[in-house]
């Protein structure tokens, strides 16, 4: 029973951390390039309003990154307190995107020290805004080489084993297994699109609450086109994952999808539930649709639940976080559609309530989906840790300290997740971005505006 | 050179670097505190933000090199590191979280705050005391073997040994005096008369516990653990010039003069000290359990990383220089006018 609470705790305390690191990772990988782009918009338009922004979402930033860099520091020691026999098996094949990682941390964390304090330093604005490129770029590959990372561990390669050791491996190999194309691809489109629609989130609750500014309307637009062009390429990738699953990993494409008999013209079933017998009630069916989303081709054969050994199949419940993640993913598309639509018909206001509030809502569900599909991805593995050589159960830490260690950084989370929202707000609330436009970028007299 | 001698003394060198910047910050977040406790934060307090401010996260990637790079190049480290140190690093990772956010809320006026002033004081001391525990860990004679063939620390033997805390004396006067030598430097440059008075001072008054905590250490190193004590015994060479160095730092003090050279002298200092040491201890990461021979990863691995290790440098040896330049050599900014 021991065994099983520390087990129990190691997986916690990982949820724990990996859900709270990955709010402010996924801000950290998009806000960069939100900065950017404004900044040069600004500049190319000579537009001071998103020379402002570009400040304001910097300063902002920089409480975020904070927090992103704590509890990325907690998880890459947590790896190995909580999962020591995982990495001293994994680190043999995975050690290489891990290091590789650092460096790209190493090169985010020096830029930003840079562009943040050097907003008034240069002469030449282009120079100043060159800068940020480093940081996007540091932050998309810190995405892309931790993705790496648990793409192996979705599908391992690149090793081999012979009397429990590991022979004839090969860090490329095990780098680009075939998981990585379509998690590092969609885990970024996500984190550009959840970003964007907090920023928008933002900007509308800002005009709802006072007034629409020439600012605000310019961020919320600027916002709803990355909106809408970022839901796109995730929805791209998100069937390019689901393909991906469909030839790789069945098992968890089948369980996310009840389908329990491998069958050709498979149905796609959303919501429902399951009674006793295990048979689907109360589902939407879209006939022969799973095979079209598996393979692009609607009389595909897929693969059910039944052809794999009843110990290792995934919890059933990972329907539910498939199916709110894609329902999020089409409302944020259709959302950024309507906006336009809007926004071009010109007898409508587009900043009206029911738009705006919708918008407002659109934040924090993309930050839903985001946890959502990390909890298909990895529940969706369940119960292997590497998948087909090692389990959960066998990779935790066998230290019965781990459930203090839960609350304790529990408590941790509630303290910085809490000032991290105080300081925010004490940060916005008093200097609305109208007063600071003035302040920082006074129009000469004769220039109008 | 075998793969696994590179890769340590790479990690090695990555450790001092953590240890001097690092030092730089803890030391820097107690003397703010405790310059406001005895009200004279005017004097150094700003001093001490516009040279922390930009470079904390970079501090902190030191860190994370080190322990992902010793997870890479010896997994089985990973292993026992990781089951033993659960509950101090712990603590160490949570101490370092309130400390990370004391720069989010530093830029917005929560500085003047005094119990915030506090934990970002009381932090700097108790991380390097928390995460000095693995040095002593790593001497041996710390851990249990448990009937399931896992191991744990034995923590009544570690807080009843004086070694343990004599390196966590160590650790603590270290930053301390590493950190004022540094704000000594850094108020010349900024022709800053009043800091530069102040942490003269503290650089001054906590240069003879650096060396006392040194020589217990030792002292108490030669009791516990006999080999590693002769090892660096063998190195006298290098604990001499250490030494050198030291009073070399404070004939600098001193004179009041050439503050740049006392800091380079204070490096060179613990540079000697922490290699006699780290040199001592080879072969072993885990007296007795792991070696680096033991414990390190296949030769393809070692390899590639310490290809990737050298591509990474040529990115990040240009970009530190650019923050260098930027924050900490160039003058105006030094003095606040940029
Ligand atoms: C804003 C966030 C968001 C949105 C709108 C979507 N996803 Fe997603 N999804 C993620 C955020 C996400 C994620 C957090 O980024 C995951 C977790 C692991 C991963 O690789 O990406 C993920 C995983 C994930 C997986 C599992 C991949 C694997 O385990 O290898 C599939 C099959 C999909 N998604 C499919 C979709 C489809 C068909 C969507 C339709 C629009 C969709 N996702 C929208
Ligand atoms: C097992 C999972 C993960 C580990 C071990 C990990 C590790 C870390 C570490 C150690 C840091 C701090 C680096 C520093 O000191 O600057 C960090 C920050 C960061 N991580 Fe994670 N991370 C994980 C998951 C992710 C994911 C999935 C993403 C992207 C989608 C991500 C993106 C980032 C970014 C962008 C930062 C920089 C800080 C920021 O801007 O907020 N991480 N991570
Ligand atoms: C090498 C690194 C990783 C290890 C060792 C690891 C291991 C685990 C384990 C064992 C769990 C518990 C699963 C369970 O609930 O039973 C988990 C959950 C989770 N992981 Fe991973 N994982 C890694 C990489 C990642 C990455 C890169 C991310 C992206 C941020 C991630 C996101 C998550 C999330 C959000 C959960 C919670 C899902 C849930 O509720 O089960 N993991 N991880």
């Amino acid at each position: 029973m021991m065994e099983w609470d520390t087990v129990l705790m190691s997986r916690l305390i990982t949820t724990l951390t990996l859900g709270f690191h990955i709010i402010f990772a996924t801000i950290g990988v998009g806000v960069p390039l939100m900065i950017t782009i404004a900044e040069f918009i600004g500049i190319k338009k000579k537009d001071r309003n998103y020379l402002l922004m570009a400040r304001r979402w910097a300063r902002g930033f920089v409480i975020t990154v904070a927090i992103g860099v704590v509890t990325g520091t907690a998880i890459g020691l947590q790896l190995s307190l909580v999962w020591p026999n995982f990495m001293q098996v994994a680190g043999n094949v995975i050690a290489l995107p891990l290091f590789m990682e650092v460096f790209a941390f190493f090169f985010e964390a020096i830029f930003l020290g840079i562009y943040l304090y050097t907003w008034d330093r240069f002469k030449n604005q282009w120079m100043h805004w060159i800068l940020s490129l480093p940081v996007v770029v540091g932050g998309a590959l810190s995405a892309m080489f931790i993705t790496m990372v648990n793409g192996f561990m979705n599908t391992p390669q690149g090793f081999e084993i012979a009397n429990g050791q590991f022979k004839a491996v090969d860090p490329i190999a095990a780098m680009l297994n075939p998981a990585t194309a379509s998690k590092v691809f969609h885990v970024v489109s996500t984190a550009y699109l959840t970003v964007a629609a907090m920023l928008a989130a933002i900007a509308a609750f800002s005009i709802l609450l006072r007034k629409a500014t020439d600012y605000h309307k310019k961020a919320l637009k600027l916002m709803m086109f990355l909106v809408l062009l970022f839901s796109i390429l995730s929805a791209v990738a998100g069937d390019v994952s689901a393909k991906f699953l469909a030839e790789h990993q069945p098992e968890k494409l089948a369980a996310a999808e009840w389908h329990f008999e491998t069958e050709k013209g498979a149905d796609l079933i959303l919501f429902g539930w399951l009674n006793d017998d295990n048979e689907v009630v109360g589902e939407i069916r879209v006939p022969q649709f799973l095979s079209f989303l598996a393979f692009n081709d609607f009389q595909a054969e897929v693969i059910g639940l039944e052809a794999f050994p009843d110990d290792e199949l995934p919890p059933l419940w990972i329907h539910y976080t498939f199916d709110f993640m894609v329902m999020i993913g089409f409302f944020l598309m259709s959302l950024s559609i309507l906006y336009f639509i809007v926004h071009f018909m010109k007898r409508l206001d587009v900043h009206n309530k029911f738009i705006l509030s919708l918008i407002v809502a659109s934040g924090p569900l993309a930050f839903i989906a985001i946890e959502l599909g990390w909890i298909l991805a990895e529940e969706g593995r369940q119960p292997w840790i590497l998948r087909g050589y090692m389990t959960v159960s066998e990779a935790a830490t066998t230290s019965p300290y781990i459930s203090l260690m839960f609350f304790l950084f529990l408590g941790l989370y509630i303290v910085l997740g809490v000032l991290c929202i105080v300081t925010l707000r004490k940060l916005f609330k008093n200097n609305p971005a109208e007063v600071e436009l003035e302040k920082k970028f006074p129009l000469k007299r004769e220039d109008g505006e | 050179m075998s793969y696994e001698l590179i890769g340590i003394s790479v990690l090695w060198f990555f450790l001092y670097g953590y240890l001097i910047v690092a030092s730089v910050d803890f030391g820097a977040g107690f003397f703010a505190f405790y310059a406001k406790l005895s009200k004279k934060d005017h004097l150094i307090n700003k001093l001490i933000s516009r040279y922390l401010s930009p470079v904390w996260e970079v501090t902190n990637v030191f860190f994370v090199f080190f322990f992902v790079g010793v997870v890479g190049f010896f997994p089985d480290s990973a292993f026992y590191y990781g089951s033993v140190l659960l509950v101090p690093a712990s603590i160490a990772i949570i101490l370092l979280a309130i400390r990370g956010s004391f720069y989010a809320f530093e830029n917005y006026g929560s500085k003047e705050n005094l119990i915030y002033l506090f934990l970002y004081g009381s932090t700097g001391l108790l991380i390097p005391a928390s995460l000095s525990i693995a040095l002593t860990v790593s001497e041996g004679g710390f851990i249990n073997e448990t009937a399931n063939g896992s191991v744990e620390l034995a923590y009544l033997t570690l807080f009843q040994s004086p070694l343990s805390w004599s390196i966590v004396f160590l650790a603590i006067v270290s930053v301390l005096f590493i950190s004022a030598v540094f704000l000594t430097f850094y108020a010349s440059r900024a022709n800053d008369e009043g800091a530069l008075k102040l942490v003269r001072s503290y650089a001054l008054f906590w240069s003879t516990p650096t060396i006392i905590a040194g020589l217990t250490t030792f002292i108490f190193l030669s009791q516990h653990n006999t080999r590693h004590f002769q090892n660096m015994m063998d190195l006298w060479w290098m604990l001499g010039l250490s030494v050198f160095f030291f009073m070399l730092t404070m004939w600098f003090l001193y004179r009041e003069k050439y503050y740049g050279y006392a800091f380079i002298s204070v490096m060179f200092q613990f540079l000697f000290a922490f290699f006699a040491y780290g040199i001592g201890h080879y072969p072993y990461i885990l007296d007795p359990y792991v070696t680096i021979y033991n414990s390190s990863t296949n030769e393809t691995m070692g390899i590639a990383l310490i290809i990737a290790f050298i591509g990474g440098l040529f990115l990040l040896i240009p970009s530190l220089v650019l923050l260098l330049r930027l924050f900490l050599f160039d003058a105006d900014y030094v003095k606040g006018k940029k």
